[in-house]
């Protein structure tokens, strides 16, 4: 765990968690993240030092799952074909190495209209709308 | 197979448009190729020695004969007029251009077939047992969950960006014809005797490739509804501690070797004891909604469980390739796409058509491809088998040589495959040719060639192994004995000094003519060598002096 030495140069929210301040913590992908004091921080950075690296993904979900609510932010190597499965993971905003025009962005993360696994907290699987569709009389 | 419904459909065709959005950015130069490959990748696009090849993902191996005409029609009008079924139960166009692909994902999606995570470090498409739905000794058909997981790992936000690719199979009967053990995961569905709770046996950290392993057990039970849960354990252990600074090392049966298997269980039932607590499993209705959408075929009751008689060669055939089906009245008709000295697993758009053609009309719209690079027939009335014989003699797919020596695994190779130091497909062909006129008298007999050490032609879990390597710039050929892929699974060992493209050849006939010698009355092949070791085919291959240098 390190304290980030520069400012993000660029900043894309993906959520309304998100937040303008730098991180005042940044994972590594190898950092474990239950020894995180994580109600004291407002921002907590992990680092995706190359895209192929993918724990990042797994600390996020497990910093959620431990009930962490402020803006998790994914910083480094990370391109609009990741956006989807950021948010997803967790991650509320992302301060990429090369800048992501929002409006791409905006397109990566609507692209797919329902999710096949459990992600985000209140956003609907694939078979609870099924059902929700079949106990509303069909299509 | 599983029929898609509308969300299935959305998710495919949303995933066309991403790609063409994709493969436009990089013909446009927006994203670079280091940038483009992981994302190419993740749609089955790779970049072969003369083209593009795309990976279609068929998952559990199951197709429609609408399926099986929409791989035809890709096969003649973006590909040269066939394709190459593989090991993974997929199949394989070789000629593909770029600028094109985004075109045949969209045919494809027509059909509800898809190329995705057929490549790069996620979970790739799940097989399983090419008999399941139709076998005797089966459980319960397990594809309803190989489904369930294939939704669930389908562009899964925590494990899209693994140490390496992910492989899983699957079975529910005795018999393992799934090599459920040679999987990073491996799930056999079994029923629990004292309470009959439908449940997996689970098995991970198995593999081939460079370093080969059999999978230890993870589990002896996990309950059928926290499938979801458990996967999402296992996955995230692997996700996280997984090698990532060693290409070689950094599939799951390394890490699961480094901790012990009793060490990798721990952390996966800490892990799983907080995964099943946070809604991952679905409730039963999914499964069932799954399972109805498999449209189990309507099979007729109190069929006469007899086989028509007819020629010699269709007699021969009947006895090859056609095996008992759980419903009485019907078969389960294995068609061999190994014509002695032909390429395995290739078949052409024509062959492909006959193939829809006889599903739909004789078989209730169902074909199964075999990780043995064959397809199945899996539901066939009995009654009907001369004419279904003579259908496939037409289109020249009436081969009566199933897990025969000519019967031969063999991954692309060096013909096509950027990754290969050897040709496979020659090989092949020449052992082939070679062992037809002894076939028969051979028995069971599975011979696997890859042309290189990443073993997609599964050598290490053939009866007879071949492994090409490139010695100082000449393709040499390694000769393994005593593998398998079956319930009995065990790695092939190495004979001793390889061979070049010839001398394979020669090798393989001096040990198949070996075991006509030694074997006891009506002793498999595999079984002999089992029984005796190595010692008796290295001194026949090498002589007595060469046979103590190799040992």
């Amino acid at each position: 765990m390190t304290s980030p030495t520069t400012a993000a140069r660029h900043l894309l929210p993906l959520d309304d968690r998100a937040r303008p301040e730098a991180p005042a913590l940044l994972l590594q992908p190898e950092d474990d993240p239950c020894a995180v004091p994580a109600g004291d921080v407002p921002v907590i950075g992990i680092a995706f030092p190359r895209f192929r690296d993918g724990r990042g993904y797994s600390l996020a979900r497990i910093l959620r799952e431990r009930g962490f609510a402020g803006d998790l932010r994914a910083v480094g190597d990370v391109t609009v074909d990741q956006l989807l499965f950021l948010a997803r993971a967790g991650f509320s905003s992302v301060a990429p190495d090369r800048p992501i025009a929002p409006e791409a962005a905006a397109a990566a993360l609507a692209r797919y209209p329902v999710p096949y696994q459990r992600g985000r907290p209140g956003e609907a699987v694939v078979w609870e709308r099924r059902q929700a569709a079949a106990g509303g009389g069909g299509r | 197979m599983y029929l898609y419904d509308e969300w299935d459909q959305a998710l495919v065709d949303a995933r066309v448009e991403e790609f063409r959005d994709q493969v436009a950015r990089r013909l446009s130069g927006a994203l670079d190729e280091d940038h483009f490959k992981p994302l190419r990748l993740k749609n089955g696009l790779y970049l072969q020695l003369h083209a593009y090849m795309l990976r279609v993902a068929i998952p559990y191996g199951t197709l429609s004969a609408t399926q099986m005409r929409m791989l035809a029609h890709v096969a003649r009008r973006y590909d040269r007029g066939y394709g190459h079924f593989t090991t993974r139960q997929n199949i394989q166009f070789n000629w593909i251009k770029l600028e094109e692909a985004p075109d045949v994902l969209a045919d494809l999606a027509k059909v509800g077939m898809h190329a995705m995570q057929t490549s790069g470090n996620c979970i790739r498409n799940i097989s399983a047992d090419q008999y399941a739905g139709a076998a005797a000794d089966e459980v319960e058909d397990p594809r309803p969950w190989a489904e369930l997981l294939r939704q669930w790992s389908t562009l899964h936000p925590e494990f899209s960006y693994l140490p390496r690719k992910f492989k899983i199979a699957f079975t529910g009967a005795a018999r393992d014809r799934a090599a459920i053990r040679l999987h990073d995961i491996g799930y056999r569905l079994v029923r629990r005797s004292d309470d009959g709770a439908l449940g997996f046996e689970v098995y991970a950290g198995g593999g081939m490739g460079r370093t080969p392993m059999v999978a230890p057990l993870l589990a002896e039970f996990v309950p059928a509804g926290e499938l979801l849960s458990h996967a999402e354990a296992i996955l995230r252990v692997y996700n996280r501690f997984g090698r990532r600074d060693n290409i070689h090392k950094a599939r799951i049966k390394i890490l699961v070797a480094a901790l012990g298997p009793d060490r990798f269980r721990e952390q996966v039932e800490a892990e799983h004891a907080h995964l099943r607590t946070l809604g991952i499993d679905p409730p039963p209705e999914e499964i069932a909604r799954i399972r109805a959408r498999f449209r189990t075929p309507a099979f007729e009751a109190g069929l006469a469980d007899t086989v028509p008689e007819g020629p010699a060669a269709y007699q021969a055939w009947v006895r090859r390739q056609v095996v008992a089906h759980r419903v009485p009245g019907y078969r389960i008709v294995n068609v061999s796409l190994k014509p002695v000295g032909g390429i395995p697993g290739d078949a052409t758009a024509a062959q492909m058509e006959a193939i829809a053609d006889l599903a739909e009309r004789f078989a209730h719209d169902e074909i199964r491809v075999t990780h043995a690079q064959n397809l199945v027939l899996p539901h066939v009335p009995a009654r009907h088998l001369p004419e279904v014989w003579a259908r496939l003699a037409a289109a020249g797919l009436a081969e009566a040589n199933l897990d025969l020596a000519t019967d031969v695994i063999a991954c692309p190779g060096l013909d096509y495959c950027t990754l290969a130091n050897a040709r496979s497909i020659p090989v092949a062909q020449r052992i082939s040719e070679r062992l037809a006129p002894i076939a028969e008298a051979l028995g069971e007999l599975k011979i696997k060639i890859s042309g290189c050490i990443n073993a997609c032609g599964h050598h290490h879990a053939g009866h007879i192994g071949v492994l090409g390597v490139d010695r100082k710039g000449v393709e040499n050929y390694q000769l393994m004995l005593g593998g398998s892929g079956a319930e009995d699974t065990s790695l092939a060992e190495i004979l001793g000094p390889g061979f070049d493209g010839e001398g394979i050849v020669d090798a393989v006939e001096t040990v198949a003519r070996t075991y006509l010698d030694q074997r006891n009355p009506g002793e498999r092949f595999l079984d002999t060598v089992r029984r005796l070791g190595l010692g008796p085919f290295r001194e026949a291959v090498y002589g007595p002096s060469g046979a103590r240098r190799a040992a």
